[in-house]
């Protein structure tokens, strides 16, 4: 039982990042129909700029404030540059100009900083607290940072101007063009704000998983695999699939480990975490297309 | 996907007949090349698995192209099914002695069915959402090859190891002319395959689904099975090309296909032309060329303009795909294409 309340708290953990990836890939979502394939690869290289920045001499806390200005840029420019020429071309050189993107974060990354593995602080105290027993501090750390994120996204699309707008531009283009709103900065805002979330969730999760090109493959797919069991057109809904998915993922290596030591029969454990998130991604699609919370999109003839 | 078009109708013009002389002149020549150097050595046998090598990817990338850019579905992740035809080979002559020849359609049915099945519920799925489930499917491939399981099979991360079939009838040549004469053997079988499936009735409602799905529903072509059978045969070739890599390079492991492997084979069918033939021979030599050269082209590069790091192929890979998603859409094939199409009336009259 102990183990299971241990196993759910590592769940939730793991699925506040997947929450604000899958808040970051919906952002882009709703606003351009445009499934990100390059965002954990964003994400990955802001993590290392922080991490330069710290090797640098800066404290946690502003060199994390320092990345988010740096990735809101750099999401920013390749929405400006490199997407806004291509509005209205075929999926196709959507999705290959996202793997591209991929491609070049990827080696970039690896050619700067090279393979290596390398530790990222964190910056929670490791202290003991009644309960921790059960969740350590970064952990409850990861969860606060992502709740506070989360509400800080949510008050800015409900109560500043800035937000209204860049809603009204996500759900009506034309009327909102009409009103007044520059739409085509409104998209690229919305770039640059899923890149910051992005990095928030890539400093979050390196103390965790370690900093190497490589670290987020497994958790952008668990980022798509919530952002579809809530459904990818709503942000609330986002967010809860990711802490689903995150619990669930924890819950399947779990039983797996405990019908293997009852039965002796090996099914699923940790080995399985991306062939899980990957039945996940096409149950959902195939089942629910729209997930939990969604609209259905009608398709006008 | 209204922006893909067919580079060349076939048509029986008489240019069009000249250009296939030349084809099978060329064919000829390509299958002589083995018994010309003969043990001479001036092709050496390195190059020949080059060549080989060059030939297999070239049929991956036509499995890509009749899925993409004939049918109008996306896969990201096709590295897979080129994993399930390499391991289908390896295992059936590791473990159960099967002529390495015969485990070539068993790893095209095999995949075709795998293929078919992943289609299935892949049929709900359009434009983004494929992407992403096989984009899923590309991440998650390694880690099922290392299944508990299958590793009696697979022999887990260790891989298998295969040694290529001597060439029969005490034919004068070397084991990679050999093989490089069989991938050749292959390789012209399946492009044939391929042409005579797109020029059929079944090929063009292949490409009327992809130029309006709905319309061609409406005219009486059943999309969903269509779109699942082209999806197995997409697989199907991609397969044959997975089984023919484990026989010539000898080896398969998990990590051989790791997502690296499914964008090279997407790269492949971008910079050759996704709707196109000679494109998939274009992006086959394209995926090899990188694979072999771009670690010192990419060295010799950053030298060049004195870059403080060292840039690594994928920078390469990812600058390629964007700036051909700009300048040629249509890929190499497509942008030939629109310049003979740009010469022809002139000379024409």
């Amino acid at each position: 039982m102990e183990q299971l309340i241990q196993q759910i708290a590592s769940g939730l953990a793991s699925g506040a990042i997947y929450a604000l990836l899958a808040l970051a890939l919906v952002m882009i979502f709703t606003a351009t129909d445009h499934l990100n394939f390059a965002q954990g690869e964003m994400a990955m290289f802001s993590t290392y700029v922080c991490w330069q920045l710290i090797q640098l001499g800066v404290p946690f806390w502003p060199a994390l404030g320092l990345t988010i200005v740096f990735s809101f840029i750099l999401g920013l420019s390749i929405e400006r540059i490199i997407l806004r020429p291509l509005h209205g071309s075929p999926i196709l050189s959507i999705v290959v100009v996202f793997i591209g993107l991929l491609a070049i974060f990827h080696s970039l990354a690896g050619s700067i900083w090279s393979h290596t593995i390398k530790t990222f602080p964190s910056p929670f105290p490791n202290v003991s607290f009644a309960g921790s027993g059960y969740i350590g501090a970064h952990q409850i750390g990861m969860i606060a940072v992502s709740l506070i994120m989360l509400f800080a996204l949510f008050a800015f699309f409900r109560f500043t101007p800035l937000g209204l707008a860049m809603r009204a531009a996500a759900q009506n283009p034309v009327s909102a063009r009409l009103v007044g709103v520059r739409v085509d900065w409104m998209l690229a805002l919305g770039w640059g704000l899923a890149a910051s979330i992005g990095a928030v969730a890539g400093a979050m999760v390196a103390p965790v998983v370690y900093l190497e090109p490589n670290m987020m493959a497994s958790i952008l797919l668990y980022g798509f695999a919530g952002a579809l069991v809530g459904g990818i057109s709503s942000p609330g809904g986002a967010v809860f699939g990711g802490f689903l998915v995150g619990v669930l993922e924890n819950l399947v290596a779990y039983f797996g480990n405990l019908t293997e030591k009852a039965f002796g029969i090996y099914i699923v454990g940790n080995g399985e975490k991306l062939t899980v998130a990957l039945i996940i991604v096409i149950a959902i699609l195939t089942l629910k297309p729209a997930g939990l919370f969604g609209r259905t999109t009608v398709k006008r003839v | 996907m209204t922006a893909i078009t067919s580079a060349a109708p076939m048509t029986d013009d008489p240019r069009r007949s000249l250009g296939s002389y030349a084809m099978i002149g060329l064919l000829v020549l390509a299958a002589a090349l083995p018994f010309l150097v003969g043990k001479s050595g001036w092709i050496s046998n390195f190059t020949f698995l080059q060549l080989s090598l060059m030939i297999v990817y070239a049929i991956a990338v036509l499995g890509l192209n009749l899925l993409t850019g004939f049918n109008g579905q996306i896969s990201l992740g096709h590295g897979a099914f080129f994993a399930v035809g390499a391991y289908t080979a390896a295992i059936l002559i590791d473990q159960y002695s099967v002529n390495a020849w015969l485990t070539l359609p068993i790893a095209a049915i095999l995949c075709f069915v795998i293929g078919y099945l992943f289609g299935l519920p892949a049929l709900r799925l359009e434009g983004h959402y494929l992407a992403l489930a096989t984009f899923g499917l590309a991440i998650a491939v390694p880690q099922m090859l290392k299944y508990r399981h299958l590793e009696p099979f697979t022999n887990g991360v260790m891989g298998i190891n295969l040694i290529k079939p001597d060439p029969p009838f005490g034919l004068p040549l070397s084991s990679d002319q050999w093989m490089y004469l069989a991938v050749l053997v292959v390789a012209v079988f399946m492009f044939w395959m391929a042409r005579n499936l797109l020029n059929s009735r079944p090929g063009r409602a292949m490409t009327a689904i992809r130029d309006h799905t709905m319309a061609a529903g409406t005219m009486g072509i059943d999309t969903s099975r269509y779109k699942a059978t082209v999806f197995g045969i997409s697989a199907l070739y991609v397969g044959v090309a997975g089984a023919l890599h484990a026989i010539i390079f000898e080896f398969v492991s998990p990590d051989s296909f790791r997502f690296e492997l499914s964008i090279a084979i997407l790269v492949g069918a971008v910079v050759g032309g996704v709707a196109s033939l000679p494109g998939a021979v274009i992006g086959g030599i394209f995926v090899q060329f990188i694979e072999k050269y771009a670690d010192a082209m990419t060295k010799k590069i950053s030298q060049a303009i004195h870059l403080p790091l060292e840039l690594q192929p994928w920078t390469l890979y990812g600058l390629t795909l964007i700036v051909l998603i700009y300048v040629m859409p249509g890929g190499i094939a497509g942008g030939l294409a629109m310049l003979w199409a740009k010469i022809k009336p002139r000379q024409g009259g």
